[in-house]
Formats: structure tokens, sequence, C-alpha cells
């Protein structure tokens, strides 16, 4: 009989120990993100702090990986019916993102549902555009962005008496060229190829990617970038990577230490490079905006962002939507994005924010932080450089990259390679397109 | 599979195999099912918008001049990694097998490999061959050799295979290292005795009575190549450049990434299934038959 | 080795040393990796000998740096590991010895085909079926829990193909004469048969603890509470670092103390090993 309840007591106890913790009483909105290293800690004392400030909803965040891991976590949440809250979604997640409707909850229309003050003309174009349908609602909330700089490194260019820094292509070309004899390794060089040389290049010189705005004005978008101008600009990299002038450093930013380590004195790569710069490069160092082509009418235009935004799911109550507004309202506050600013390297995403930080002196004493600010805001967005959204962008990325990687490979010529990435990526786009919930 | 006795409660062997079966169809059959439910539709990532397409996924599979390209890549790199990891797994284990000073050390730090974390790994091996930062890879330049894993093809695909083959040899060197120590030293002895130099004792005698070994890890090891390499190819070289590495669960893989293209992912990886049963079909009927139990 | 030679030991020591400077480099770089500074780690400058922070490296990553980054001491996230990767070891051989005892040593219908469905759960990597199995642990409430990391896990082909082949090794003769001896099955595995096993049992559970151990994409889907979260998602959370300073040298530590336990479990298996080996001699 003992025995029996015993039993019966450990069979509960042991199911209660694999059971889920219980229920809070406070609302708990769980955020799922792909912050690590100090960026983790920024993460941490936002949902602390907004948690400390009233006692009905309280922030949860998570590390979920990757920013891959984290959408692809989001998604397997999503179809299993317990989505979190907030996700936090790198901007090539856009279109698998929005055009999921009933998946997200747009952030313009969570914010009207819930009576939260909410100016859309607040915040910097060229930074929510990318967020926003082509009316200008805003559909996910801008976290941290960056925008790509040339990093230049000052002792190298006195080396091979370059006098200052190169503004323009041809200056960066005959540079690289100058520098190969002093670095025969590498004397220009870049990361996130596409991001680089096909997205910012094109936003750069107020050129389409894709018609229909990038695609930010429908899912019925036709890529177009294999122009002359593009053609070009491959062309010069492939003849230049030939004594490796320019050397590729690979698809994403593994290559980045070649900076700092010295090899290579020009590299083109996100201004989020920036604390790794700061403490790892032994030389005077500066970063100066993308180059152009001088002879394209309007160049440069501006910047397009990366990094990564905050989607709100959908499915989820209406505490919780009350609790994430909230939650947006103090993000947007003034004085925490300035704070965010400066201690984080993030961009400040509203108009206030950038003027307190330009009148505090900030950028006196810390130029190269100002300098995507200045790409991102150098001229109004056009349908060009409001930023672009292409279904199943990690692919096309890929596919772009293999392009790429082949023409600078002499496999094929410039042009072969940018007609094959255009055709291969509107084969995905038709694709996507059937898939898109109308 | 007849020089065994056999037990006949029907019974016992229905409980004994139940729990991995339970497993099995809850956690592989069922999500496996549904996978396969997929590759016949085409959907868009949160599974809101579905249709049913029948075998289209598949068709366009056959139309794309990369999956050829990728099947390509996935044989080769799959005969490279499994000869490889097979070959210096058992020359390790052999010369392990002997009562020499320090085997016990010698064992150790050759298992202990196995235990790096795989993401600890990848970051170890672009610190070794990372073109312009890592050693050996500056070691090369020194050579006069122009090691670029970034842009040459042969070089990524080379890249790739040593660090799969890596990961692999601890696994082989243990499994062989117990199945030598297995072989009871008399038939040895007794082979000795008999006059055998080491080298003809080694064919002769210890092979054949290591081949349950062998089989189970050459089938291991192929399994291994196809599907396990993932994590690798993905920090390595993302199946670049150009392909060269993209082998075709890393095209699986590539391609269900953020809900992509979940239909033609699920179509990849039946197809992927279907050839390594077949292989593994054809190792169990013909290469078993050498295998001496 | 029989034969008695003075210059014949050389050539297995040659090999094994090779053998052991290539496959253990990596990890002789993650040691020194976590010696020096990250400055010279990031620019690629690392040398081959180790540095002079050793010390101070250790420190924080015990003491207080990735309590900082990951926001879980280190000490927690080992136990995760352990509990996970332990679960994980026992529960695949326990009912991988099992089936494999069943399909060898019992005749019963489908008998072949019940080793095939095990068999076929090896061609489908999890990264296919996630979404599915996912939502499957998710309906039966096996999210943030130990159940949830371990059972999911536990179907094991590579274990029960390894104790088919052995089984298939054992002479007739040795049942026969546990028969005659009146033992039934249950008897014959537990007296005979189990012994038998223990080399191939420490192997495999060497090999299926390092497993456990390092699953990253499956923990990482299925917690969401910071403790429950693994020693290998916290050095992952250090060395992905993006848009900061990655600090390489406290990434490099925290792998070498992540290696302690699988290590320690390898030291002692060898000692099972020479006992198998002892106990095979008939």
């Amino acid at each position: 009989m003992a025995l029996r309840q015993f039993g019966a007591a450990a069979a509960v106890t042991t199911a209660l120990a694999f059971a889920a913790s219980p229920a809070h009483a406070v609302t708990e909105i769980q955020w799922w993100h792909a912050m690590t290293g100090p960026n983790n800690d920024v993460v941490v004392k936002l949902a602390n702090d907004f948690n400390a400030t009233q006692s009905d909803y309280k922030i949860v965040p998570s590390y979920k990986g990757s920013y891959p891991d984290t959408l692809n976590a989001g998604i397997a949440a999503f179809r299993a019916g317990n989505a979190p809250g907030i996700m936090q979604v790198f901007e090539v997640g856009t279109a698998t993102m929005m055009s999921a409707k009933g998946a997200i909850k747009p952030v313009s229309e969570l914010m009207k549902d819930q009576g939260e003050t909410f100016d859309p003309q607040s915040y910097l174009p060229a930074i929510t555009g990318y967020y926003s349908t082509s009316k200008g609602e805003m559909l996910s909330f801008p976290f941290n962005s960056s925008s790509m700089v040339l990093w230049v490194n000052l002792d190298a260019l006195k080396k091979a008496d370059i006098a200052e820094p190169p503004k323009t292509w041809p200056e960066v070309f005959a540079d690289a060229q100058k520098l190969h004899a002093t670095s025969p390794t590498c004397g220009f060089s870049s990361s996130w190829v596409t991001w680089g040389f096909i997205e910012q290049f094109n936003a750069w010189h107020n050129q389409s990617i894709g018609t229909k705005a990038n695609g930010l004005d429908g899912f019925d978008t036709t890529l177009d970038f294999n122009t002359p101008l593009e053609t070009k600009l491959l062309e010069n990299l492939v003849e230049l990577q030939k004594d490796k002038s320019y050397d590729y450093s690979g698809r994403t930013n593994t290559g980045e230490g070649r900076f700092t380590s010295g090899e290579c004195p020009l590299y083109m790569t996100s201004s989020a490079f920036y604390p790794n710069v700061k403490v790892n490069a032994k030389f005077t160092y500066t970063a100066v905006p993308m180059p152009y082509f001088p002879d394209v009418a309007g160049a440069p235009q501006n910047s397009i962002i990366g990094g990564a935004s905050l989607w709100v799911m959908g499915g989820k109550s209406a505490e919780e939507y009350k609790g994430i507004a909230r939650f947006f309202t103090f993000l947007s506050d003034t004085d925490r994005q300035v704070y965010l600013h400066e201690v984080s390297g993030y961009l400040p995403i509203t108009k206030a924010a950038y003027e307190k930080t330009k009148e505090s002196g900030f950028y006196d004493k810390n130029p190269i932080l100002e300098v995507p600010l200045k790409e991102l805001t150098n001229k109004p967005p056009t349908e060009n450089s409001r930023g672009l959204r292409f279904g199943g962008m990690v692919q096309m990325r890929d596919v772009w990259s293999e392009e790429i990687e082949a023409a600078l490979a002499g496999k094929k010529s410039a042009k072969d390679a940018l007609d094959a990435a255009v055709s291969r990526g509107n084969q995905m786009l038709r694709q996507f397109e059937r898939t898109a919930v109308k | 599979m007849e020089n065994r006795a056999i037990f006949s409660g029907k019974l016992l062997a229905l409980i004994l195999v139940l729990p991995q079966l339970a497993v099995s169809l809850i956690f592989f059959y069922w999500p496996a099912a549904q996978a396969l439910w997929q590759s016949f539709l085409v959907q868009d990532a949160f599974g809101l918008s579905t249709e049913f397409v029948w075998f289209e996924n598949y068709v366009a599979l056959f139309q794309t001049p990369e999956y050829y390209h990728s099947i390509g890549v996935t044989f080769v790199f799959s005969i490279l990694v499994v000869a490889f990891s097979l070959a210096i797994g058992l020359l390790l284990a052999v010369m392990a097998n002997r009562n020499i000073k320090g085997v016990q050390i010698y064992r150790t730090f050759l298992i202990i490999p196995y235990a790096v974390a795989p993401a600890v790994a990848s970051v170890l091996f672009i610190f070794m061959f990372q073109p312009g930062l890592g050693m050996i890879a500056r070691a090369l330049q020194r050579a006069g050799i122009d090691w670029n894993p970034v842009l040459n093809g042969n070089h990524a695909m080379m890249l790739v295979v040593i660090a799969a083959v890596w990961n692999q040899i601890s696994y082989n060197f243990l499994f062989f290292l117990a199945g030598l120590q297995a072989i009871p030293k008399s038939v040895i002895e007794a082979a000795a005795i008999d006059g055998a130099r080491p080298w003809r004792r080694f064919w002769t005698i210890v092979f054949p009575l290591l081949s349950p070994t062998t089989f189970f890890l050459i089938v291991v090891n192929i399994t291994y190549a196809f599907f396990n390499t993932l994590g690798i190819i993905d920090t390595a070289t993302e199946g670049g450049p150009n392909a060269a590495t993209q082998t075709l669960v890393y095209k699986v893989f590539q391609d269900g990434k953020a809900g992509a293209d979940l239909g033609s992912s699920a179509a990849q990886s039946v197809i992927l299934m279907i050839i390594v049963i077949l292989l593994t079909a054809v190792q169990f009927r013909y290469v078993e038959k050498k295998v001496h139990y | 080795m029989v034969e008695h030679r003075r210059f014949g030991n050389l050539l297995p020591h040659l090999v094994l040393l090779i053998g052991v400077a290539i496959v253990a480099f990596p990890v002789y770089l993650a040691v020194i990796g976590s010696t020096h500074d990250d400055v010279i780690i990031s620019n690629g400058q690392m040398p081959l000998y180790p540095g002079s922070h050793g010390l101070e490296t250790y420190w924080k990553t015990i003491i207080s740096g990735t309590g900082k980054t990951t926001r879980e001491p280190v000490g927690s996230m080992l136990i995760s590991s352990l509990i996970m990767a332990v679960g994980i070891a026992v529960g695949k051989i326990a009912i991988s010895i099992i089936s494999a005892y069943a399909v060898v040593f019992f005749s019963f219908p489908f008998r072949m085909t019940t080793f095939w469905i095990i068999f076929v759960t090896l061609m489908l990597p999890v990264e296919v079926r996630i979404f599915p199995t996912y939502k499957i642990a998710s309906d039966l409430h096996l999210l943030d829990s130990y159940s949830g990391l371990i059972l999911p896990l536990i179907a094991s082909a590579t274990a029960t193909l390894l104790f088919r082949q052995f089984f298939m090794t054992i002479p007739k003769e040795l049942v026969e004469a546990s028969k005659i001896d009146g033992a039934g099955p249950i008897r014959f595995f537990f007296d005979t048969l189990l012994p038998l096993s223990v080399t191939n049992i420490a192997a495999l559970f060497v090999i299926l603890f390092i497993y456990g151990w390092n699953q990253y994409l499956w923990p990482l889907l299925i917690t969401t509470r910071d403790d429950m979260q693994t020693i290998v998602i916290g050095i992952k959370k250090i060395i992905d670092v993006k848009d900061a300073l990655t600090e390489w040298s406290v990434a490099m530590a925290t792998a070498v103390l992540a290696m302690l336990p699988p290590v320690a479990v390898v030291v002692l298996m060898q000692r099972l090993f020479v006992k198998g080996l002892i106990e095979t001699e008939k």
C-alpha cells in the first residue's frame, strides 16, 4: 500500500521534474535573439531596465543561435503553435517574414491598436524604409543596423606614397595596385561580397537591383542588376584579382582579420567591424564612405542598412501585444537610443537621437562612428535605394556569391556571371512568389 | 546469418525491440513522413500557404545542372573521406594495439580529438587554413604554393576532406582498436608458432577476424560522409567556391535554410535517403558475404 | 606483439607519434589559444608555443568572463551538458543492445524488417526533419526539459549495428552450453553476453557520451530557459560574435574546459578496455 503511494508520488515528482516550468502571474514575453558577446549584455540590460520600470510585463530574452538558427527556431516554433512574442531577424529575412500574413503582426498596426504614440516621421527614413511597406507603414522595428564602409590603413598608404584615402572606385583600383608593391598578397579586400558589390553598390549609385523598387512594392519583382556598370565593377575586380591587388576573402566576414593584421591595407566591410579594429589594429587607421564611380549621375546616393530588426509574431494574446508595444516605445526613447548608439555602436533609429548625439560632440571625438550615418542620410532615398526585399534572400546571396566566385576565379566572364546570377535569382523569385500568402 | 543459435521467445523478442521501435517511430518516422509529404508541396516558410504539386519538386531537381554537379561532388568527397579515414584509423589502431611503453597515452591523445565540439573544431581549422590568417596557409604561401580555398575549388575540396577525415579518424581508431583487442591472443600465438610473419599474420588472420568491425565502420563512415559532414562544410566553405564543395546534403540544408524552399529541400533529402539506402543494401548483400563471423 | 624485437618497437612509436601530432594538433592549438592575447589571435599571429595570458584567461572564464556574456555560469552549463550526455549514452546503449540481442538471437516474424526499420533512421539527417520533430516534442510537452533533450536523440542505429556485428561473432557453442546449463535467454544475456560485450560497450559509451555532449542544434531549438543551456551553446555564443569584439582566448579556454569531462570519460574507459581484453582470453 505504502509502496504504491510512494510509487505514485515518485511518478508524479518525476513527471513534474520533466514538465515545463509553471506560468507566471506577470505576462511573460519571449524575445528570441541572436546577439552574442557584449551585444548580448546590451539585450539583457534593455530587458532588465524595461522590466524594472513596470510590473505587468516581463521581457525574457533568449539566445537562439546565429541569425539563421534563430529564424529557423522561430519558424519551427510558429509551426508548432508556440512562437515567441518578439523575434530578431536579419535584414535578408525580411521578405520571408512579411510575406507570411498572419505569421507576423506589423509594428505600425500593433502600435496603432495599442494606442501608443508612434510617429513614423521621427525615425530615420534610410533605416526604417528597409523594414516598411511602400506606403511607409513600419513592419518591423529596426534594432541593430550598420552600413558598409571602407577601412583604411593610413600607415600603409603613407608607405606606398598615397596622399589620402581613395574616394572613387578608379582611385581604389589605382591605390590597390600601388599598395600591391608593399602588400603583395593583398592590396584591397572585402567581406560580405554580395552586400558590398551588388546591394550597396547599386543603391550607392542610384541604380536598381530589381524592378518594383527592388521588390519593396511587390513580389512580382525581377532582378535587373546585370548592367554595364555592374559589369565594369566586376571586370575591374577580376583583373585585380589576378595579381592579388584585390584578393577575395570569402563570402562572409571570416577574413576581416587580414585588415587588422596589416595584410590588407584597404578593406571594405561593415561599420560594425569597429570594436574589433579599435582593439586589434596596431596602426593608424580610419574609415571612409564607400567608393563610387564619379561618372555616374547621382552617385553617391545613400547606402542600405545591414543588421537586424525585431518582428512581432502573430497569434499572441492581447496582453502580450500591449507589453510589446510598451517595450517598443521604451526602445524609441531618445536618451535610450543615444545610450545604445554610443555604447554598442548600433546606429540610432530616430532623428532626435542622431541630432542629440551630434550636438553632444560625440562624433568629434569618434568621427568613425558617424561615417555610416552620413552614408545613410546622404540623400533622401529613391526607389532604388530605400532597401531591397527579395524572397529566399539567404539562398539568393549564395547563388550570387557562387557566380561572382566563378568570375573571380576566371571560370566565367564577368558579364556571363552576372547574367547567370540574375537568371538563377529570377527563378527563385518566381518560386517564392507562388508561396507568398496573398 | 545461419550459424548462431536461436531462442524461441517471440514475446520476449517483441519486448526487447519495442523501446527502440517506439522511439524510432515517434521521433523519426512520423517526422520523416511529414518531411516526405512536404516534398509534394510548395509552401511558404511558416506553413500558411500550401499548394500540392505532385512530383514537380522532383522533376525540377533533375532539370537543374547544379543538382548533377552536387551528385558528382558528393561521390568524390565521400570516396576520399571514407578511404582515408578508414585507412589511417586502421593503421593507428594496429600500431596502438601493442604493449609498447606509453601506449595508454597514445590512445588517449588519439581519441580526444573526437571530443572537440564541432563548432570549435571548425574555428580551429579556420585558424589553420584561412588564406592570409591561418598558420598552415601562410606556411604554404612561403613554400610557394598559392593556397586559396576561397577561390580555388580543388583547394576547398581538399580542405573539407581533411577536416572530415580528421574528425572521423578518432572514431575509426577507437572501434578498430576495440575489434583488435577482442581477437584472442591465443589465435595469433598459434599462427606465430606456425611460422607466419607479422605482415602475413595480419592479412590472413587478423584482418578477416576484424571484418565484422570493418563492415560496421564502412557502413557508418559512408553514412557519416553523406550526412554528418554538414557542419564542417558549412563553416569551412559554405559549399563554395562556386559550389565546388556543395554535396547533396549541403544542398538540402542550403535550400531549406530559413524555410525558403522546403519542398525542394524535402525532395532532395528523399532522393538522398534512397541513394544511401541502396548503397547500404548493396553492402549488406555483397560485401557482407566476405565478412567472417 | 608476439616476437620480441628490439628495434621493432621503433615503427609503432614513430607512426603513433606522427599520428598524435596530426590528430591532436587542433586540440593543441585550442590550448595554446587560451594562453594568448585576443589581438594576436584575431590577427592570425598566434605562435605555436604557449603565451603568458593563460592564468588570467582561465580566471576570467571560470570566475567572471563567460558568466557575463552568456549569463549562465560555466558550472551550470557543464551540469546540463553532463545530464544530457550521460542520459543519451546510457539510453542509446540500453535500447540498442536489447534490440540487437533480439534481432540476432531470436526468431520472430519481420525480424529483418525490424532491423531495417531501426537502421534506416540513420538516413535522414535531423536538419531535414527539424520542424516536424520539434512540433512533436512540443505537442508532447517536452520543451525545456531533459526528456526533450534526451529522448528524441536516443534511437541509435549505429549502436544497434555495432552490437549486431559483435553478437554475430558469438560462437553457437556458447549459447548451446548455456542452454544445457538450463539458462534461459535472460540469464544468457546477463551472465554470458553482457560480460563479453564490455569492450564494445566501453567504446560506445565514449562515442555516445561525446555525441551527446557536443549536441548543438537540437538543444538550441528545444530549450529556452537559460539554465538548460549546454556548454556547447555557451561556446558558440562566445565565438559567434557579430558587430563586436570576439574574445578568442576566452572562447578557447571555455572549449578546453568543455573537453575535460569527455577526456575524463576516455581515460576511465581505457581501464575497461584492458579488463575486457583479459576476459575474452579463453
